[in-house]
């Protein structure tokens, strides 16, 4: 029983002993950080190596020659496999969708959480329950109202937006994506800003409306500077739903010039199969700006989780 | 503000409810109408009103639950492994999440070892797929997985057993099947789970360790006064005080599992019987143009959230009693 020994007497051997009882705990967790990064450090490496030595020996032989490592499959997914518009296009697609949902759900949110009016609990009951509407259902009705209103031209702009390219509006048009995007991102953005909203000491706003303030002033003078954090957090997740799906984009789109890395990497699955000096170096050009605003947010990233990460 | 108009919150609300009604509100009341629809449904509740024949009542639900075109869209095989994705899933990466949970907060690299674990949580579904596509390789001079197998002698692992070569993990059940019910536990199916849980380890091990850094210090040290070694601390204390946190946990896992789409999209194409009802209901109406069908799958997986959803309702009636 851990209570009963280790007398005073003998405290350098239990001090040696006591590290020594830890050694399995350091190897397991070691151990199992390390099997966790494995696969990724496998894709790595890979994505680096000539195509011949890919398909004649694992990653792990490149560890016995380093300087073997080439830069040239990233430059043919760059160049000739079209990654390098599809990069431009999945921040087209995702900079304006996490953009508007954040304006849209914090003025929403704020109305949930510090106005009054008939019927708000059961109204914002909806909206949590619209969290777990799976994104499959909503894929037909949408798709089939997207090809009817498709707008083809509009007068001065033409027939294709400017700057960015694609449609007007409606199948094929990166706005259709920004509007889906940030539908299926409110109700979680709600949900997460309303809670944090509600949060704030009530003091603050009582005193404020006493003040005279308006509605308006109070969002953007007390509310918003004080839920940077829930702000932040709401960013990133939203960042990266929209810059990993590929569900979306894949049924909304249609026109390969648009499509953003996701839809392009899973056709050159389909079409490269095991074509691993392509695939390893397209997935990590996918990766890297997800890893980039991981690593420099995680902070946000983890708040933003225990806010209560459930989303449709 | 006192003596807002009565307009003024629904003029705040108005651009969240307009987009909340066209892309969700709108399309889950189209789609279980769809469901009731024939082939040539994709507008619903329009075509209904143009053609009514293509009324078609329960059919595509009989369709589902009778399964008479097995080859072409297997609805029982997806159903099977859907329900295998939604028990098997949570209940690993809750159990890994806990165990990395206790184990992370007794080390001084605490932040390190849960990045290291938390990394593919920012990988997209596909470039996990194109990550897991290398591991699996059949050929051993590339599937790291393999590799290490046939390194350690094929023995360990009864299913590959017979065949002399590694088996192709993600297109074959392997030759020895396994004994009655367990024949249906294709090893595929827990190949793809496998990567499930090696992109979702992360989040519950962080959600279950802010669970646990709320546990006071106070009641461990007392069981520990009282002579309670770590085991009987991590079953009879640890666990009973997370209970709501793996609930939350698990509930969310299990909504991620039914909704599961891309990686057995991009893994398998829901080949080899990997089919999830999500990855069906693709097929389904993309590629078949079977928008009733298809409607009826996306009915139930949404039948299958009901209850998660009263769940987290009753969750938000609590926190405003206590608000």
């Amino acid at each position: 029983m851990l209570g009963q020994e280790a007398p005073p007497a003998i405290r350098p051997t239990s001090a040696l002993r006591r590290a020594l009882s830890r050694l399995p705990l350091h190897v397991a967790l070691i151990g199992f950080a390390l099997l966790w990064l494995v696969p990724t450090i496998a894709l790595l490496v890979s994505s680096f190596r000539e195509p011949t030595a890919i398909a004649t020996s694992g990653w792990w032989e490149a560890i016995r020659s380093p300087f073997d490592l080439t830069f040239s499959n990233y430059d043919e997914v760059l160049s000739r496999r079209n990654m390098g518009q599809a990069f431009v296009n999945s921040v087209i697609i995702t900079v304006p969708s996490t953009v508007l949902v954040i304006l849209v759900a914090a003025v929403a949110a704020y109305a949930f959480a510090w106005m009054r009016f008939p019927g708000r609990n059961g109204l914002f009951l909806v909206v949590i329950a619209l969290l777990v509407v799976p994104l499959q259902m909503t894929l037909i009705p949408i798709l089939r109202l997207y090809t009817d209103l498709r707008v083809e031209e509009l007068p001065i702009i033409g027939g294709e937006m400017p700057f960015i390219g694609g449609g007007i509006f409606g199948t094929g048009s990166f706005t259709s994506l920004w509007l889906a995007h940030s539908g299926y991102g409110l109700p979680f953005a709600i949900f997460l800003l309303r809670n944090f909203f509600a949060g704030l000491p009530r003091d603050l706003f009582e005193s404020a409306y006493l003040d005279g303030a308006s509605d308006l002033r109070v969002f953007v003078r007390i509310v918003l500077p004080l839920s940077v954090p829930a702000l932040a957090s709401l960013a990133i997740f939203q960042f990266l739903w929209v810059w990993n799906d590929l569900l979306v984009a894949l049924v909304f789109l249609g026109d390969p010039s648009l499509f953003p890395m996701t839809v392009q990497i899973q056709s050159l699955v389909s079409s490269f199969g095991s074509n691993y000096q392509v695939l390893t170096s397209a997935a990590f050009v996918s990766m890297m700006l997800p890893l980039l605003v991981f690593f420099a947010l995680q902070r946000y990233f983890v708040q933003g989780i225990l806010a209560g990460a459930v989303k449709g | 503000m006192i003596g807002r108009r009565w307009w003024v919150p629904w003029l705040w609300l108005a651009p969240a409810l307009a987009l909340l009604a066209v892309f969700l509100v709108y399309p889950v009341i189209n789609t279980v109408f769809t469901s009731f629809l024939g082939q040539d449904s994709g507008g619903g509740i329009v075509d209904f009103i143009q053609d009514p024949s293509i009324f078609v009542g329960f059919d595509n639900y009989r369709f589902i639950i009778e399964n008479p075109e097995p080859l072409a869209t297997d609805t029982h095989a997806a159903l099977f492994n859907t329900l295998l994705w939604i028990v098997v899933f949570p209940t690993i990466t809750v159990g890994l999440g806990l165990i990395l949970a206790v184990l992370t907060s007794r080390v001084r690299y605490e932040a390190i070892a849960k990045a290291a674990i938390f990394v593919p949580m920012a990988v997209s579904f596909v470039a996990a797929a194109v990550i897991w596509r290398f591991m699996y390789e059949f050929n051993t001079d590339i599937g790291t997985v393999n590799a290490v197998a046939t390194g350690v002698g094929l023995d360990s692992t009864a299913w590959l057993q017979n065949t002399g070569a590694p088996q192709t993990w993600l297109t074959d059940a392997g030759p020895d099947k396994l004994p009655g019910i367990l024949d249906t536990l294709r090893i595929n199916n827990f190949a793809l789970i496998t990567v499930g849980v090696w992109m979702w380890t992360g989040f519950a091990m962080v959600v279950l360790s802010a669970g646990l850094k709320a546990i006071p210090v106070e009641n461990i040290e007392a069981a520990r006064v009282d002579g309670a070694n770590e085991w009987q601390i991590f079953w009879r204390i640890i666990i009973p005080m997370l209970s709501t946190t793996i609930v939350v946990v698990a509930t969310t896992l299990v909504i991620n599992a039914l909704k599961l789409f891309d990686l057995v999209f991009v893994l398998t194409g829901g080949r080899f019987d990997t089919d999830v009802v999500a990855s069906l209901f693709f097929r389904v109406s993309f590629v078949f143009g079977d928008f009733g069908l298809g409607a009826a799958l996306a009915v139930v997986l949404l039948v299958a959230v009901v209850p998660i959803t009263l769940l987290g309702i009753r969750r938000f009636q609590l926190q405003e009693e206590a608000r």
